[in-house]
């Protein structure tokens, strides 16, 4: 059987949902939620745009809508070592600071951070998948380096999850 | 000129980092930077800051995926086999009910027998494809109007379905029982799909009132107006098929 077209982006959009959550099952879960809903969009993709940028877009938005259901964050709010993936419980220090500082952060930071920092998107696509101008993409960047570079340092209260 | 008289902007900084400026531009800001300690100690804080975060995250890469992930992508594909079969059904049971109906039917002919049978199996075929559902995409709406109405030698429309929730997806162009027809396709936010058949169903044809039939899990409401005949096909309740109905009517009667 053939590869599907969206198969080979699979280990990045696995990258980026563990960036946003850090469990395993629900970062997985969260990526097959895009596939699937990528499937019934795809007759709506324009051919000649990034597969990769459009994949990324339908994940921001289900991310997004996850976070705004109280069932989401009454489970994030649990802090269970046990489902971590072995890499991050065997970090060395640092990285598993990185990774606690990252999860303080509000989660609008938290993507660009990473869309940009790690995913290597152009600001231009990282405004299309986030779905603002992008003066925005800058200005949050710039917000969320100083953010980080606070937390790390120890600084800074625990972000504190807002209830829209 | 390789010296910058005026400060960079945070903004041109944080692009610099990010490898978003050109290559001139980047080359004016490392000058700058040579000589302005302290927005060079920021920049290097950010480098390492996109390192580290590269570090944490990139082991994802190497990890195998999960196999419900790559399945997840096979599914849909795994139930193709089962509804061309089923089509094919639909195909057979539709010449076989023509071929009675022929052999007794009187003259005036039963106006709409064979093109809403047509647009069941058109949907039941088409609905289900998830690569290829359409010819032209909704992107070239007007490019898919025109094509169709030039080749069914009427003026078509694509009625909007949005405020039933219905987006259009395209269309294309199918063979009908005299000529050519028409079938657009619209999708809900579930991705639950829904066809608008379109065809000539004949001079002799007779204008008729809403028409409902239900088989094998797909429903059809269909009629005909003026010269053309008119299917919608979807898995909807009846009520709620009649709504879009009605607003497909309007869209080509005024």
């Amino acid at each position: 059987m053939d590869s599907h077209p969206f198969e080979e982006h699979i280990p990045r959009l696995r990258r980026y949902a563990r960036a946003l959550l850090r469990y395993v099952t629900r970062a997985d879960d969260l990526v097959q939620d895009t596939l699937e809903r990528a499937l019934t969009k795809y007759a709506l993709f324009r051919r000649g745009t990034d597969l990769r940028a459009w994949l990324f877009t339908i994940m921001h938005n289900f991310h997004i809508n996850q976070i705004r259901t109280a069932s989401y964050r009454a489970v994030t709010v649990e802090y269970d070592d046990a489902e971590m993936t072995p890499e991050q419980t065997n970090d060395p220090t640092a990285l598993r600071d990185l990774a606690i500082a990252l999860e303080q952060l509000a989660p609008e930071h938290r993507e660009v951070l990473v869309l940009v920092g790690v995913e290597q998107l152009t600001y231009g696509e990282a405004a299309s998948v986030l779905g603002v101008p992008i003066g925005t993409v800058m200005s949050r960047l710039s917000r969320a380096r100083e953010r980080l570079a606070t937390v790390l340092s120890g600084e800074a209260a625990p972000y504190l999850r807002r209830v829209k | 000129m390789s010296e910058s008289p005026q400060p960079v902007s945070d903004e041109t900084l944080h692009a610099y980092v990010d490898g978003q400026l050109d290559t001139a531009r980047a080359v004016e800001v490392e000058a700058w930077l040579a000589e302005n300690m302290e927005a060079a100690e920021r920049v290097r804080a950010w480098r390492a800051q996109n390192r580290a975060l590269q570090a944490l995250l990139d082991p994802v890469l190497d990890e195998a995926v999960p196999a419900r992930l790559t399945e997840s992508l096979q599914r849909p594909r795994r139930v193709r086999p089962w509804r061309a079969a089923a089509a094919v059904a639909w195909m057979v049971i539709g010449a076989l009910a023509g071929y009675a109906l022929h052999d007794w039917r009187t003259p005036p002919v039963v106006v709409a027998t064979p093109f809403f049978e047509r647009a069941a199996v058109a949907h039941v075929v088409y609905a289900a494809e998830v690569l290829h559902p359409v010819e032209v995409s909704a992107e070239q709406q007007s490019h898919l109007v025109q094509w169709l109405s030039k080749r069914l030698g009427r003026e078509l429309r694509t009625p909007d379905f949005a405020p039933l929730g219905y987006q259009l997806v395209g269309g294309r162009l199918l063979p009908g029982d005299k000529g050519p027809a028409a079938q657009f396709m619209y999708q809900d936010a579930r991705g639950a799909r829904l066809t608008l058949y379109v065809s000539t169903p004949g001079p002799d044809a007779q204008p008729t009132a809403f028409r409902y039939e239900k088989e094998a899990g797909t429903r059809v409401l269909y009629w005909v107006d003026r010269d053309l005949g008119f299917a919608l096909v979807g898995e909807l309740e009846q009520a709620r098929l009649l709504d879009v109905a009605h607003l497909a009517y309007q869209a080509f009667n005024f």
